[in-house]
C-alpha cells in the first residue's frame, strides 16, 4: 500500500500542471470560454503535444498505456484550472468506448485521430427521460440490409456541438429499459439525418442536444456486439466518473486556497474575517470535506480495475457520494465565506461552485449513488 | 499508488486474526461485540495475553518491548483488534505515560515502569483536566510544591478515566505560578496508595462508572518522580497528546458497528419486514459506509505519510481523523438506536454478577447507553472544535 507517484507520473503531473499555470489562468480561460465552441484549438494542439491526448489508450493502439491513477493526475489539473477542453468527451467517453469495444481498424482509424488530436469526439447517451440511467435508451438503429438506421434524440450530449464523431447509444432489441439490447454506433457529426443544437451549459462548458432522424450507419461503425452496448458504457462511465472525482477534488482543493486567501485579505470591523471563530470552523469543515473528497477520488482510481465489475461500480459510486457531498459543501461554502464578491461572474469563486455543481449531475449524482452503494450492501465489507 | 496490501501484510493480518481467533475467549468477544464494557480482569486478561506473545506495547521502540512493526503494520494490529472486538488497551499506560517516560524519563524510571505498563502490572490513570481546565488546559490550578525531598500536591483532578482501579496516575501540576502558564507545569508520577488521594465516581448520562474525580490534599510523592526536567511538563503534555495518531480515527470500531448494524436490522421490523430491506434506512448505511471508507483511505494516507515526516510531529490531517472518526463513532450509534427503536427504552444499568434476565431483546440493553455515551467521543482528547481550530491555524494558517 503506498500513496507515492511513480516518476513517470509525477513529470506527468509536473508537465500539465505546468502547462497550465502557465498558459491557463482565470483571465485566459474567460478568452477561452468565448472562442465558438467555448474551447481552444490551440491548447488542444499543446495537449497532444504534451501526448496527454493518448494518454488511456495501450501502445499497441497508439496510445501510452496510462492508468487511472495517470488520468487522476491530468483531472486534478483541469479541475484546478477550470479547463474547457473537449478531453472528457473525447479521450474517456468516446474514446473509452473505442478502446474497449473498438475493432483493430476502428482503433487504428479512430485513436490516431484523438491521441494526434487531429479529431475530437462525444459520447451520446443521456435521453430526456433517461435520468443517469446508461440502460434507458429510447432512440433505436434498425437493421437495414447492411447498415443500421438511427432514430431518436439524445440530450446535453457534453462537447456534441464541436465533436467531429458521435458514439451514439441506441436500441437495437428489447423495450425501453432492458439491459440487453443496446448497440453504440459510430456516427460522423455531418452524417445525413444528424442535427445538433449547441448552446453554453452553466459551468462554461457546451452541450448539444442532438437530433437523429433516419441516420444510417454503415454495418463497420458499430462499436461491438449490437445487443451488447451496455457494459461497455458502464465500464466507460466508471472512468468517467474517476476522473470528474479527480477534478472535482482539484477545483474543490482551489476553492478552499482561494477561500482562505480571501479570509486572511478581507477586513472587516478593523480585523482579517479569518480571526472569527466562526469562519475558521467552516473553513476547517472544508478542509475536512476536501480531504475526505480527495481519499475518495485516489480510491476511485486505485480500483478503477477491480475485476468484478458489480463491485467495481459499486466503489465508483461510492467515490462520487463522497464527491458529490463534499463538492456541495465546499462550493457553498466557498460562496458564503466571500460574501458578496462571491456572487460576482467576474470572480473565479462561482465559477468552481457552478463546475462543482455540474459534475455532480454527471453519470449520477450523490443521491443516484447512494443507492447504488446501499444496494452493493458490503462496502464497508463484513469480516 | 498501490491500494492493495502487499502479501506479506496480507499474511500478518492472517496470523494477528489467527491469534485472536485463538487466544480471546468466545463468550468475550460477544459480550464486547453485544456492546458490553470489558471489566478491570478483561483488559488485564487481554493485555498479558498480548504482551506474553510480545504485542502488549507493539507500537513502541523494540528496546523497550516493541515490535518494530512499520505503520502498516501497526494499523492493521489495531484494526484487528477493534474488530475482533478485543478489550481496548488501557491507553494511559501503553500510548500515554510509556512513550513519555521512555522519551523524557530517567533510567530508573523506565526500569521501575515500562515492564509495569506493558503486562499491565500498574494500571495508569491521567491526571490533566481538572473543573476549571478542559479545552484550556494549561490553565490547570493543581499545585505541587518542593518541601524538602518531596512534592507536595493539592489540588484537583477530574474526568479521570478508569481511576477507580489505578495504581498510579501521571499528573500535571503546577511548580511555578510565577511565569505564563505553559511555561510553570512540571510531569509527576504518583502513586494512587499515597495519602491524601480520594477517588470519587462520576456517574455519565449513560449510567456507567467510568469516570472520577481525583482529589489531592497534602499528597506527597518522592522528587525523583518528576518526569524530565522541572517546568517542562507541558512539553511532555504536548508530546503526549500528539502520540497517539495510528488509530484516532477508530476506523475498526464503526467498522464492526456497522456489522453489527446490519445483523440487527435484519431481525428488526419496519412495515411488518425487515428493516435492513427498507431503502431509506439502507441509505442511511451506505451514507456512513462511504464516510467510513474515505476516512479509512485518509487514515492510511497519513500512515502512509508518517515515514517521511519528522519525527514526533503530527500530521496536521490528524485533526481530520479525530474530527470525522469521532462523528461516524456517533453517527453509527444513532443507526443502532434506529434499529432497535422503542426497545431501547428499558434501562438496566449493569450489576456484576447479576442473574436477572434481561428485559426485551437481549441485544437492545447496550444500545441506548452506548449512544448517550458516545457522545463523549467529540468532547474528550482535544474537543472537535478545538480540532477545528487547529486546522484553521496549523493547516490553513488563519
Amino acid at each position: 500500500m503506498d500513496f507515492d507517484l511513480s516518476e513517470e507520473q509525477q513529470l506527468l503531473k509536473d508537465s500539465v500542471e505546468g502547462f497550465l499555470s502557465d498558459t491557463y489562468g482565470f483571465e485566459e480561460r474567460k478568452k477561452i470560454a468565448a472562442l465558438p465552441g467555448g474551447w481552444s484549438p490551440e491548447v488542444w494542439g499543446t495537449f497532444a503535444e504534451l501526448g496527454i491526448l493518448g494518454l488511456p489508450f495501450a501502445e499497441e493502439d497508439g496510445g501510452f498505456g496510462g492508468g487511472a491513477v495517470e488520468t487522476m493526475l491530468v483531472f486534478e489539473s483541469f479541475g484546478k484550472h477550470l479547463v474547457l477542453e473537449p478531453y472528457l468527451a473525447t479521450v474517456v467517453l468516446a474514446g473509452g468506448v473505442l478502446k474497449r469495444a473498438g475493432s483493430a481498424e476502428q482503433k487504428a482509424a479512430h485513436i490516431a485521430a484523438i491521441a494526434g488530436g487531429s479529431s475530437t469526439y462525444a459520447l451520446a447517451t443521456t435521453e430526456r427521460h433517461s435520468r443517469y440511467d446508461l440502460f434507458d435508451v429510447t432512440t433505436t438503429a434498425k437493421k437495414d440490409g447492411g447498415s443500421w438506421v438511427l432514430d431518436g434524440e439524445k440530450a446535453v450530449v457534453v462537447h456534441g456541438g464541436t465533436a467531429d464523431h458521435l458514439v451514439v447509444s441506441a436500441r437495437t432489441a428489447g423495450a425501453r429499459r432492458d439491459k440487453g439490447g443496446i448497440g453504440l454506433f459510430l456516427v460522423p457529426a455531418d452524417a445525413a439525418g444528424l442535427s445538433r443544437r449547441s448552446s453554453p451549459t452553466q459551468d462554461g462548458t457546451h452541450a448539444a442536444e442532438v437530433t437523429l432522424s433516419g441516420v444510417r450507419v454503415d454495418a463497420v461503425h458499430v462499436l461491438g456486439d449490437p445487443e451488447g452496448g451496455l457494459p461497455v458504457l458502464e465500464a466507460v462511465a466508471d472512468e468517467a466518473i474517476a476522473a470528474l472525482c479527480a477534478e472535482a477534488v482539484g477545483a474543490m482543493s482551489e476553492l478552499t486556497d482561494v477561500t482562505v486567501d480571501y479570509l486572511q485579505q478581507r477586513k472587516q470591523f478593523g480585523i482579517n474575517i479569518g480571526q472569527f471563530q466562526a469562519l475558521q470552523h467552516r473553513a476547517a469543515e472544508m478542509f475536512v470535506a476536501l480531504e475526505q473528497a480527495r481519499s475518495m477520488a485516489m480510491f476511485a482510481a486505485m480500483t478503477a480495475a477491480t475485476e468484478d465489475a458489480r463491485e467495481r461500480r459499486a466503489l465508483a459510486s461510492a467515490a462520487k457520494v463522497q464527491i458529490g457531498r463534499s463538492a456541495k459543501f465546499i462550493g457553498q461554502q466557498g460562496i458564503q465565506l466571500h460574501g458578496g464578491i462571491g456572487m460576482t461572474m467576474e470572480y473565479k469563486a462561482g465559477h468552481y461552485f457552478k463546475r462543482l455543481t455540474m459534475i455532480d449531475t454527471l453519470f449520477g449524482d450523490a443521491d443516484h449513488h447512494i443507492s447504488e452503494v446501499a444496494d452493493f450492501g458490503r462496502l464497508v465489507a463484513a469480516a | 499508488m498501490e491500494l492493495r496490501f502487499t502479501d506479506e501484510e496480507v499474511a500478518f493480518r492472517k496470523e494477528v486474526q489467527a491469534f485472536i481467533d485463538a487466544k480471546l475467549p468466545r463468550a468475550l468477544r460477544e459480550k464486547l461485540a453485544a456492546g458490553h464494557h470489558p471489566t478491570r480482569d478483561d483488559i488485564v486478561f487481554w493485555q498479558r495475553t498480548l504482551n506474553e506473545k510480545g504485542w502488549g506495547v507493539a507500537h513502541w521502540p523494540v528496546e523497550y518491548g516493541g515490535t518494530g512493526w512499520d505503520a502498516v503494520k501497526q494499523y492493521i494490529f489495531l484494526e484487528e483488534m477493534m474488530m475482533a472486538p478485543a478489550p481496548p488497551p488501557l491507553a494511559f499506560g501503553t500510548s500515554m505515560v510509556g512513550p513519555v517516560i521512555y522519551t523524557f524519563g530517567s533510567d530508573a524510571q523506565k526500569k521501575r515502569f515500562l515492564p509495569g505498563i506493558a503486562n499491565l502490572d500498574d494500571w495508569w490513570c491521567q491526571g490533566f483536566s481538572e473543573p476549571g481546565a478542559g479545552s484550556d488546559l494549561a490553565g490547570l490550578k493543581t499545585r505541587a510544591e518542593k518541601v524538602g525531598d518531596h512534592w507536595v500536591i493539592n489540588g484537583q483532578k477530574t474526568w479521570t478515566t478508569l481511576g477507580q482501579y489505578a495504581d498510579w496516575i501521571f499528573v500535571l501540576a503546577r511548580t511555578d505560578a510565577s511565569v505564563k502558564k505553559q511555561e510553570g507545569i512540571s510531569f509527576i508520577l504518583v502513586d494512587m496508595k499515597t495519602p491524601g488521594i480520594t477517588v470519587k465516581p462520576i456517574q455519565t448520562i449513560d449510567g456507567g462508572h467510568e469516570v472520577n474525580e481525583v482529589f489531592f490534599d497534602d499528597v506527597k510523592v518522592p522528587l525523583e518522580n518528576l518526569v524530565g526536567q522541572e517546568n517542562k511538563g507541558w512539553d511532555y503534555a504536548k508530546f503526549l497528546l500528539g502520540n497517539e495518531r495510528t488509530g484516532i480515527a477508530r476506523v475498526g470500531i464503526s467498522k464492526q458497528r456497522i456489522r453489527r448494524i446490519k445483523e440487527m436490522a435484519a431481525i428488526e421490523q419496519r412495515a411488518g419486514r425487515p428493516l435492513i430491506e427498507d431503502q431509506r434506512f439502507r441509505e442511511k448505511i451506505a451514507e456512513v459506509e462511504v464516510e467510513l471508507k474515505a476516512l479509512e483511505i485518509t487514515q492510511l494516507r497519513v500512515i502512509a505519510g508518517e515515514k517521511k515526516r519528522e519525527k514526533g510531529k503530527p500530521d496536521p490531517a490528524s485533526s481530520v481523523l479525530k474530527i470525522k472518526g469521532s462523528e461516524l463513532q456517533q453517527a453509527t450509534t444513532e443507526l443502532l438506536m434506529e434499529v432497535i427503536g422503542p426497545h431501547s427504552a428499558p434501562y438496566a444499568p449493569e450489576e456484576p454478577g447479576s442473574n436477572e434476565p434481561p428485559i426485551g431483546p437481549e441485544w437492545a440493553q447496550t444500545i441506548a447507553p452506548t449512544y448517550f455515551n458516545v457522545r463523549k467521543v467529540s468532547i474528550y482528547g482535544g474537543s472537535n472544535e478545538i480540532q477545528k481550530n487547529i486546522i484553521a491555524k496549523a493547516v490553513l494558517g488563519l
